[in-house]
């Protein structure tokens, strides 16, 4: 079974919001129809987002970490927006695991948007329906694209490449591979939603250094220091221990 | 979570429709297995159906007004093996047929009984229509609070409370209804629906209760930290990516002050329970549909505040991803 999904390296996110931009202006000109903006230079903006770049700040001032945060549909292995839909508009992809919204069975309950902890989906306000995340699925399957394109355009846009696709299925894919050796993990995984999109933590390179690396204490050049044969060394010396 | 006005007049209507429905039937069932003196005043089952239909016209009428594409709402029957939602639409049909046919049945006056029971009691149609009309009730109360109850994510809502409160509130604001009309169309049950009334609001105001000590100590299971996996005891939003509001902003938020929310918590214990038991108390020394009247428009009052709260009382787990605009 294949189940297609995203891998994001917070390791590596600069936070630029290419992703966001790329997502939307994808997503916007699809034919599924416009992600409704109102007021877009206005006071009080709002409008349809697949992804969104979030910020957070971990830990107390001097030390203190800023995490860049992308957010979108995590495409749940056990999805708890889908049994809630009563028109079955919202539904999950049997061949590769995608989430996806019938706009045109959608009646726009928002029943489906209770019933995500993550906050993934979106009411467009004009079209009326729930829209989300739809990992690009008229992108990936395109067969007028090259092949290295058939992937979401928020992966293609992805500076650091901070965002993997693949199948999280398969052991061996480059996403399998990130997850495993890097660590993946779920968001809030306390709710059982097996969500198949996966984070990389960040992580610190360290180099890891001991006092006694720094200062031999078994110098051999010691013994060299005694005038005679049986005076003590300065300091003590592998001789002192071993018999060759 | 924010309250939608639409779904607030969709339960408390429902509700006031179920509880009225289940008063009249209480009625009958006493008359019949002569519990009581009988009264045999055909236009309270008649009239007391028809505005128990009516009242479930415009809840559903309300409900509409919450959907985006209220003409593809016949849609929503589909999923009904997954969908406490999509069981509600059937069961709100249902219960209003059901209304109608017993209604129907004490129009055409078809109490010829049908057969007996062992102790000599005729059992006619209107009885039979009235019990599969009562089973039809308890399924709408069931689909209804399951639908709050059965996510686990709002866990002020999921709770076996959630369906009790939804029973008990929608029944008391019935039976004080069913005091009105027996008042208005002096059918000396008066007092008897106003003793049910009392009973039933009194249960309502335990159980209410008993959900709002129950959510006042919740601890959420998810924070900052499940959210976006990172293990620290500080973590702190910068930002949520975007000046401005979305549908994330608006639709999980109830956009008011927590002092607000905690006043019409108040407000509608006063008006849900106790001014209308005090006006029932009173309405059973004295004769006149006013007292009634007054305390099923204050206790319905009541109830959309209390409606309003339950939503806003809710805390959903998304609102950890929108805490800071920048």
């Amino acid at each position: 079974m294949t189940q297609l999904a995203l891998v994001i390296d917070l390791n590596v996110c600069v936070g630029c919001h290419a992703c966001v931009t790329s997502c939307k202006e994808w997503n916007t000109s699809g034919e599924a129809g416009p992600m409704t903006d109102k007021m877009p230079y206005g006071k009080d903006p709002t409008g349809t987002f697949f992804n969104r770049v979030q910020t957070f700040e971990v830990g107390t001032y001097p030390n203190v970490e800023t995490v860049h945060f992308p957010k979108s549909c995590l495409h749940c292995e056990e999805p708890p927006c889908v049994p809630v839909c009563p028109t079955g508009a919202s539904y999950k992809r049997k061949e590769d695991g995608i989430v996806l919204v019938d706009y045109d069975k959608c009646i726009g309950c928002k029943y489906c948007s209770w019933a995500c902890p993550y906050g993934a989906r979106e009411l467009d306000e004009k079209q009326r329906v729930m829209k989300k995340c739809t990992l690009c699925v008229d992108r990936i399957y395109d067969e007028s694209l090259p092949e290295t394109e058939r992937k979401p355009a928020c992966v293609m846009s992805c500076p650091t490449s901070a965002r993997l696709f693949g199948d999280v299925h398969d052991p061996d894919s480059e996403v399998s591979l990130a997850i495993r050796n890097l660590n993946g993990y779920q968001l809030m995984p306390e709710w059982g939603t097996n969500p198949s999109n996966h984070y990389l933590p960040r992580r610190k390179t360290e180099i890891r250094i001991h006092k006694d690396e720094l200062k031999r204490v078994d110098n051999p050049l010691s013994k060299e220091q005694r005038k005679t044969h049986k005076a003590p060394g300065t300091g003590p010396s592998l001789d002192d221990m071993t018999t060759w | 979570m924010h309250p939608a006005f639409s779904v607030v007049f969709l339960t408390t209507l429902i509700g006031a429709a179920q509880g009225l429905f289940l008063a009249l039937f209480t009625g009958q069932i006493f008359t019949t297995f002569k519990l009581m003196p009988e009264q045999n005043d055909p236009n309270f089952y008649i009239i007391g159906s028809a505005l128990s239909l009516l009242l479930l016209g415009a809840g559903l009428f309300a409900s509409f007004f919450h959907l985006g594409h209220p003409e593809r709402a016949w849609r929503s029957i589909a999923k009904w093996r997954t969908s406490w939602l999509s069981r509600e639409v059937i069961a709100l049909p249902a219960m209003m047929a059901g209304v109608t046919a017993y209604g129907a049945a004490h129009y055409f006056d078809l109490t010829y009984p049908l057969f007996e029971t062992p102790g000599g009691t005729g059992i006619d149609a209107t009885l039979i229509l009235g019990f599969i009309t009562t089973a039809l009730t308890y399924t709408l109360f069931v689909c209804t609070g399951m639908i709050y109850a059965c996510i686990k994510f709002l866990q002020e809502w999921h709770s076996p409370l959630t369906v009790i409160n939804f029973t008990l509130l929608g029944t008391a604001s019935g039976f004080t209804l069913a005091t009105v009309l027996s008042a208005w169309l002096d059918t000396e049950l008066a007092n008897f629906y106003a003793t049910w009334a009392i009973t039933f609001t009194v249960l309502a105001f335990l159980f209410r209760l008993a959900s709002v000590v129950r959510n006042q100590k919740i601890t959420p299971k998810s924070d900052l930290r499940s959210a976006i996996g990172v293990r620290h005891p500080k973590v702190v939003q910068i930002t949520q990516g975007f000046l401005g509001g979305s549908f994330n902003t608006r639709e999980y938020f109830h956009g008011t002050t927590e002092i607000v929310v905690r006043n019409v918590k108040y407000i509608a214990f006063i008006l849900v329970f106790l001014i209308p038991i005090i006006l029932l108390v009173v309405s059973l020394q004295t004769t006149g549909v006013i007292i009634p009247l007054i305390a099923i428009l204050v206790q319905y009052m009541g109830l959309i505040a209390e409606r309003w709260f339950f939503f806003a009382d809710a805390n959903h787990p998304q609102n950890l991803y929108y805490q800071n605009m920048a």
